[in-house]
């Protein structure tokens, strides 16, 4: 009894009719969430922590370029998680959900990137170099971008959240023995500077920082991410009553764009 | 399902043989593809050896994604992929099938001309001989990678940029270790370590990439 109550309670966020407007509530709260922890950090990471002994201010970086690749590579295995979820169980919110990822996935790829490339000049002496994480991190830019560019190219929805998940799927089984071949192939990045394996090679204040941008960057995620997949389910449900009330529209209008 | 196999690759080596042009298109491509590099880069020996195994296999990897765009196209085109996905659980047999009959009519030429043009590039013997060992057991992964983005891509207005732009970042791997034996080899070192993980790479998307393509063609066609 209690289960059957637990199950339904759970699934009746699966429903867009239910989502779009818990969705919508929580938006604000997850962008205020984002500045300030991004103010913090920000403040921690560029005012009080403690310039580095052989890298000078240049370091301060690492304060976007970690938490962004981190979120890089998280969004991609939540993204492929909520597609074939999709797919397998036939619930088109969390189809919706995997779209709306696929965006802000490939911009923290991208920011990584850049940043990585900002970092590079001054320590490195360049902005670029064939190194396996730098590849690696490339890579998984084209993967999303054949994501981004597969979904949008079928009309039917249906068949286009299913190819996604599939690309999804094939491309997460893929990740980790592209990463092996691009490690083998070259290394010159500098070790990881936290793993939860050892203690971490940086002072309290930086990991601090880290973790508060970290946070800062997740919370930004939900927020663009439920806007996004706000937008897509209104789209597709465009003819369903819940969304003309969602924009307003009398039920007479809701029925004329049947 | 050994019996539709055999058939649907019957079948496309049969149609492969009656338009002969169209089967030497990808080993064309590959040839003028390849030919261009000595033009751009400068003629200097040592120059061509060094890229000669990235060269070639990039070639490779690119004719073989142009050509796989066509694999279901004709067949989706004059419905008669509709009538094999007709016969009971013969997605998986038609997926292998279309990937070993592609990987006979383009990848198998494109290993014969390899030696070819390992001569032009100045490249050893021994390195020759790791350019076709690699191109053996890399093509294959490149027929089969290349048959899920055409599964995934029928029937697209965009179909053949697409299929590249996602099966590329797949194919890394088969690229990285196929040149990177030859680089191996002509650098005086041994290269047993780049094929073993190009046979793991190529068992690997064997399993999967047939199921995968499966998947897709039941996807593009429901």
């Amino acid at each position: 009894m209690t289960t059957t109550s637990s199950r339904l309670r759970l699934y009746r966020f699966a429903s867009p009719a239910t989502f779009y407007p818990l969705a919508g509530k929580l938006v604000p709260w997850f962008a205020a969430v984002a500045a300030i922890l991004a103010a913090w950090g920000l403040w921690l990471g560029m005012l009080r922590a403690p310039t580095d002994a052989t890298q000078g201010d240049a370091y301060r970086i690492i304060f976007i370029h970690v938490p962004a690749a981190w979120m890089s590579m998280l969004l991609y295995v939540v993204m492929a998680f909520w597609a074939a979820i999709g797919w397998a169980f036939n619930a088109r919110l969390a189809s919706v959900v995997a779209r709306a990822i696929a965006p802000t996935g490939a911009m923290f790829t991208f920011l990584a990137l850049w940043t990585g490339a900002l970092w590079g000049k001054p320590t490195w002496g360049t902005w670029w170099v064939w190194d396996a994480r730098l590849t690696s991190e490339l890579i998984l830019l084209f993967l999303y971008a054949g994501y981004l560019a597969l979904v949008p190219a079928i009309d039917d929805p249906r068949r286009a959240d299913r190819a996604g998940a599939l690309l999804a799927i094939v491309g997460s089984v893929n990740v980790p023995i592209i990463y092996f071949s691009v490690v083998w192939w070259n290394t010159l990045h500098q070790g990881a500077s936290v793993s939860p394996a050892a203690a971490p090679k940086m002072a309290a204040i930086m990991l601090q920082a880290m973790l508060l941008m970290t946070l800062a960057f997740w919370a930004y995620a939900f927020a663009v991410i439920f806007v996004r997949a706000r937008a897509i389910a209104l789209e597709r449900d465009n003819a369903a009553s819940w969304a003309g009330a969602a924009v307003g529209r009398t039920p007479a209008q809701t029925e004329a764009t049947t | 399902m050994s019996t539709t196999f055999a058939v649907l690759v019957g079948r496309d080596l049969r149609l492969a043989a009656r338009r002969r042009i169209d089967a030497a298109l990808p080993i064309a491509f590959f040839t003028v593809a390849i030919s261009l590099f000595p033009l751009g880069v400068g003629p200097e020996p040592q120059t061509l050896r060094q890229i000669a195994p990235g060269v070639v296999w990039v070639a490779a990897l690119l004719a073989a994604m142009l050509s796989v765009t066509q694999l279901y196209a004709t067949d989706l085109a004059d419905g008669s992929l509709e009538q094999m996905l007709l016969v009971p659980d013969a997605r998986l047999a038609i997926a292998a099938a279309k990937a070993a009959s592609h990987w006979l009519v383009t990848g198998l030429p494109l290993v014969v001309a390899a030696p070819v043009f390992g001569v032009m590039f100045d490249l050893s013997r021994e390195a020759i001989a790791a350019l076709v060992a690699s191109l053996v057991l890399g093509t294959p992964v490149l027929s089969l990678l290349g048959g899920l983005g055409a599964a995934l891509t029928l029937g697209l207005r965009s179909g053949a940029v697409l299929l590249i732009l996602i099966i590329v970042p797949l194919c890394i791997p088969a690229l990285i270790f196929g040149a990177g034996a030859v680089a191996a080899v002509d650098a005086g070192q041994s290269a047993r370590g780049h094929y073993s993980l190009l046979g793991a790479v190529l068992i690997f998307t064997a399993v999967l990439a047939p199921l995968a393509t499966a998947a897709a063609l039941r996807i593009a066609t429901e």
